[in-house]
């Protein structure tokens, strides 16, 4: 089952000419790299690569590819995009071929991450198609002497309903898609749509289901060797190695070594994984300048700090407050933990080296890797082959740096580096532990008349943007520099994330602490501040609603003015029947909402737990949830999407915590860091999507994550009258393996 | 030489009967539905039944296998012709980044052989030594569920109702 290199290339004959070399990557941030905007008129990245032929080609036989400068990272994207394409032109959905972020060939599109994939690259080809769709619908006009107005489209072809058509691969024979799309063309008109809106079933599922190559790790090149590299336990560690022993281990070919990044290469993965563990006896060191955190979530409130104001505002400052509340909440260092440990395929060959990764930016991941390697980019190409599930920045881009340092060491050999459980645990980075301070006003009414929330956290992105932010560009001598951290603006927001609330307080503070020194290698976890800010403020909320004697659910609604928060609050507390819910003992509800981001999906979640006495194991019986994602593209995905990041933020929230003794993490496997189970996992979740056609479209990826977290605390309040302010509330029923 | 009996089939690798399976599997026999995940017996991606049994074939030797008959998700159905499991799974769109998928399959494919009418308790428990990070775990359990009562039986108290 050996795939040939034509086809894992992509086979493509042409492709369209990339827009001039080099751009400045606005670095760090997500979702916000690539090229400056050139067409500010139009939509989604289509302002930055306004060409059609950047997005879409069409073929002799009529088969349609679409390019996508996003990458799949299991969430669906592959199926939404063509779902768009494939409505907007008005072509079968199974004639679209889609190809995702590859430096060679799609538009750079940054980094896929922040939810962000639809609302610009689902944009930009949504718009693209329609603008291609007028194209060949003038082109048929112009050789018919007839109005465009007076013709329409079917499936691949334009008609003018008195027998005459003319098929989309003709026309495109005589039609350049080599312009500029216009921003006034309309888009399909709702009832006139047969894909957009419809749940059409994932496009990757059926390979994947049935054991299909579908991954980078099940690629398999003519002539590969494998690869391991060779380190200490853990991120702020050095490994002690005896080269000359490991030399001898059997099944190794090699060392390749490059001050202090080595790696084994040898034929076999087994035999190299046994050298791999042969060679860890050997000890480690502490890094020089390693420092422990120390206790959380007090060591964060000790660390050198940068703050920030990101909202102010007195619209009633002469207003009498009766009652003041302050909490804090925390959260710990948490583990991406994708399933499948890292991996990478290089080969470098006439001077040129190619790189498939499951990097979220495959451009930047670029960038990085030419200066590692001192090559011109335009001698690297970097194209994405799925991993597992994707969570925000894991050791993706650390193991095609490895994998691309041993290829350059073995031209013509196709090299595939797959990390080992251990190295991904001890390795990648995690998301930062956070803490924030809230604080409240009520007046005599009930009404919150002044707020307060102060956030502390380490940057949420050491993404690689330079040679030293991977791993193996500060092992080589000389070492490149990491770039140094900086937080991520307003309105995304880092570690703020969030933080400035969607309710219409009259008065409002809102204060980031960036903390700049990283006693543990930290970067972007699915939805990066957002996560603990959530949390702390729906957690308050619900203080604020027992203090003021009020129901959670309408203290929320009378605080906010946002018809669509409301809607989905409303719907949400509808489908969990929050009036009619009786409690029990050591049972409770909580609930919560967030807009994530204050721009993207709008979600409103009801838990229904129990903590079962004694044991101390939660039973979440029933979740409930209501998304707001504007215009649903694929309502399954959405709720797929949302079922799934339910269930994660559960074990995020009740089971995880990344320990470190002080000069190492301690967590090295699955034992001692438990995720979520069966026996754990909700009874029941219920997602119901409320559709917005017309709407612009709305990240959901990343938008339960912080609303489940603060569901839970107030469900667990609710049961047993203790409040849960610091992550995680609970432990796995699996405990200890 | 090792000779072992894939899918009905007979394969022969040579290989160190230490090795285990799932090396094999993924690179010798080029059969890649079962992931490696942890190497540890762990997460379960590796899953694939030995006889009628659910095994890490991450940890088991290719030598200890003898005779008994090794099933993988590829043995399962394919593409066109997907098994009863697989097409619950698809029915239910069981799948985020689906590394873990082929584990579940397989895993699900052991319980159902074993009875077609466990109880929920039963069911997640037959579950459970797999680990899912994209928490799909909902969908995962309504196929299992959707998957019972395709091969005539189905889960005796269901905690969601098989559309």
């Amino acid at each position: 089952m050996t795939q040939s290199r034509r086809e894992m290339l992509g086979g493509l004959l042409v492709a369209f000419t990339l827009a001039p070399a080099v751009h400045a990557q606005t670095g760090g941030g997500e979702g916000s790299g690539g090229p400056p905007t050139v067409a500010p008129d139009l939509a989604g990245t289509l302002a930055k690569f306004p060409d059609l032929d950047a997005w879409i080609r069409i073929a002799p036989d009529g088969r349609v590819t679409v390019f996508t400068g996003k990458a799949e990272l299991g969430t669906g994207i592959k199926t939404a995009i063509a779902q768009l394409a494939a409505d907007e032109l008005d072509v079968a959905f199974d004639r679209i071929d889609l190809i995702t972020a590859d430096t060679g060939l799609t538009p750079n599109e940054g980094v896929t991450a922040g939810s962000q994939t639809l609302e610009q690259s689902g944009t930009a080809v949504a718009n693209a198609a329609a603008n291609v769709r007028l194209l060949l619908a003038e082109a048929a006009a112009a050789r018919w002497g007839v109005a465009a107005t007076a013709l329409f489209t079917r499936d691949g072809a334009v008609l003018d309903g008195k027998g005459r058509s003319a098929s989309y691969a003709d026309l495109a024979g005589t039609t350049s898609l080599a312009v500029r799309a216009r921003a006034d063309v309309p888009r399909k008109r709702r009832d006139a749509r047969r894909v957009i809106g419809r749940p059409v079933p994932r496009v990757d599922l059926p390979a994947k289901l049935t054991g299909l190559p579908a991954y980078v790790h099940d690629m398999r090149l003519p002539g590969m060797m494998h690869a391991r590299v060779l380190r200490g336990p853990s991120s702020g560690t050095k490994g002690r190695f005896d080269l000359s022993a490991i030399a001898r281990l059997p099944g190794v070919e090699r060392i390749v070594r490059r001050g202090g990044f080595a790696a084994i290469v040898g034929p076999r993965e087994w035999p190299l994984e046994r050298a791999l563990h042969a060679a860890g006896r050997s000890g480690w060191t502490a890094e020089s300048g390693a420092n422990a955190p120390g206790a959380l979530p007090d060591a964060l409130l000790r660390m050198r700090r940068e703050t920030q104001t990101i909202q102010e505002r007195y619209d009633e400052p002469n207003v009498r407050s009766l009652r003041r509340l302050s909490a804090r909440y925390d959260r710990p260092y948490l583990m991406h933990g994708a399933i499948g440990p890292s991996c990478a395929l290089a080969l470098f060959e006439d001077g040129r080296l190619t790189v498939w990764t499951h990097s979220q930016g495959v451009e930047p991941l670029r960038a990085s890797i030419a200066e590692l390697l001192a090559m011109s980019a335009e001698r690297v190409r970097c194209v994405h082959r799925e991993g597992a599930g994707c969570y925000g920045h894991n050791g993706a881009d650390d193991v095609a740096g490895d994998a691309a340092l041993v290829a350059v060491a073995m031209p013509g050999v196709p090299v595939r580096l797959q990390w080992s459980r251990e190295q991904e645990h001890g390795w990648e980075p995690l998301g930062p532990a956070m803490m924030a301070q809230l604080d409240g006003n009520l007046d005599a009414s009930g009404r919150i008349v002044s707020w307060g929330h102060q956030v502390w956290s380490n940057t949420h992105s050491t993404r690689p943007t330079a040679a030293g932010d991977l791993l193996a560009g500060r092992e080589i001598i000389p070492p490149f520099p990491a770039t140094p951290p900086k937080p991520i603006p307003q309105p995304n927001g880092g570690g703020d994330r969030n933080a400035i609330p969607l309710y219409a307080f009259p008065n409002s503070r809102v204060v980031s602490h960036f903390l700049p020194d990283m006693p543990i290698r930290v970067s972007a976890l699915r939805g990066l501040g957002a996560h603990l800010n959530i949390f702390a403020l729906e957690s308050f909320m619900d203080e604020l609603a027992a203090a003021a004697g009020r129901d959670p659910v309408a203290f929320r609604l009378a605080h906010l003015d946002d018809s669509r928060a409301a809607a989905v609050i409303r719907r949400a507390a509808t489908r969990f029947d929050w009036q009619g819910y009786r409690a029990m003992p050591h049972r409770g509800r909580g609930f919560a909402f967030a807009r994530y981001k204050n721009h993207g999906a709008y979600l409103a979640v009801a838990l229904d737990v129990e903590r079962v006495p004694d044991e101390g194991r939660l039973i979440v019986h029933r979740a409930v949830a209501a998304v707001d994602s504007g215009e649903a593209v694929n309502p399954d995905g959405i709720r797929n999407q949302v079922e799934g990041g339910i269930v994660q933020s559960l074990s995020w929230s009740a089971y995880e915590s990344a320990g470190h003794d002080g000069t190492r993490r301690s967590d090295y496997d699955w034992s001692t860091y438990p995720i979520l189970r069966f026996g754990d996992a909700p009874r029941s979740v219920v997602v119901d999507v409320v559709d917005r056609p017309g709407m612009p479209f709305l990240g959901t990826g990343e938008c339960a994550q912080g609303p489940t977290a603060a569901a839970l605390a107030n469900a667990l309040w609710a049961a047993e009258g203790r409040r849960s302010r610091s992550l995680p509330v609970a432990r796995s029923s699996a405990g200890f393996l | 030489m090792i000779e072992l009996n894939v899918n009905g089939g007979v394969a022969r690798a040579d290989v160190d009967p230490a090795t285990p399976l799932l090396y094999v599997l993924r690179d010798d026999l080029g059969l890649h539905a079962a992931k490696f995940g942890c190497g540890l017996g762990q997460c379960g991606a590796c899953t694939v039944l030995v006889d009628d049994r659910p095994v890490f074939a991450c940890l088991l030797p290719v030598g200890a296998i003898g005779e008994r008959a090794v099933t993988t998700v590829e043995g399962l159905g394919t593409t066109v012709e997907p098994g009863d499991v697989q097409r619950a799974f698809l029915q239910e769109q069981a799948g985020q980044c689906g590394y873990c998928i082929p584990g579940m399959i397989a895993r699900a494919e052991a319980l159902l052989r074993r009875t077609t009418t466990p109880t929920e308790e039963e069911m997640r428990a037959a579950m459970a030594p797999s680990l899912c990070r994209c928490g799909t775990h909902m969908r995962i359990l309504r196929a299992v569920r959707r998957a019972a009562v395709a091969r005539g039986g189905g889960i005796v108290d269901p905690a969601e109702p098989v559309a």
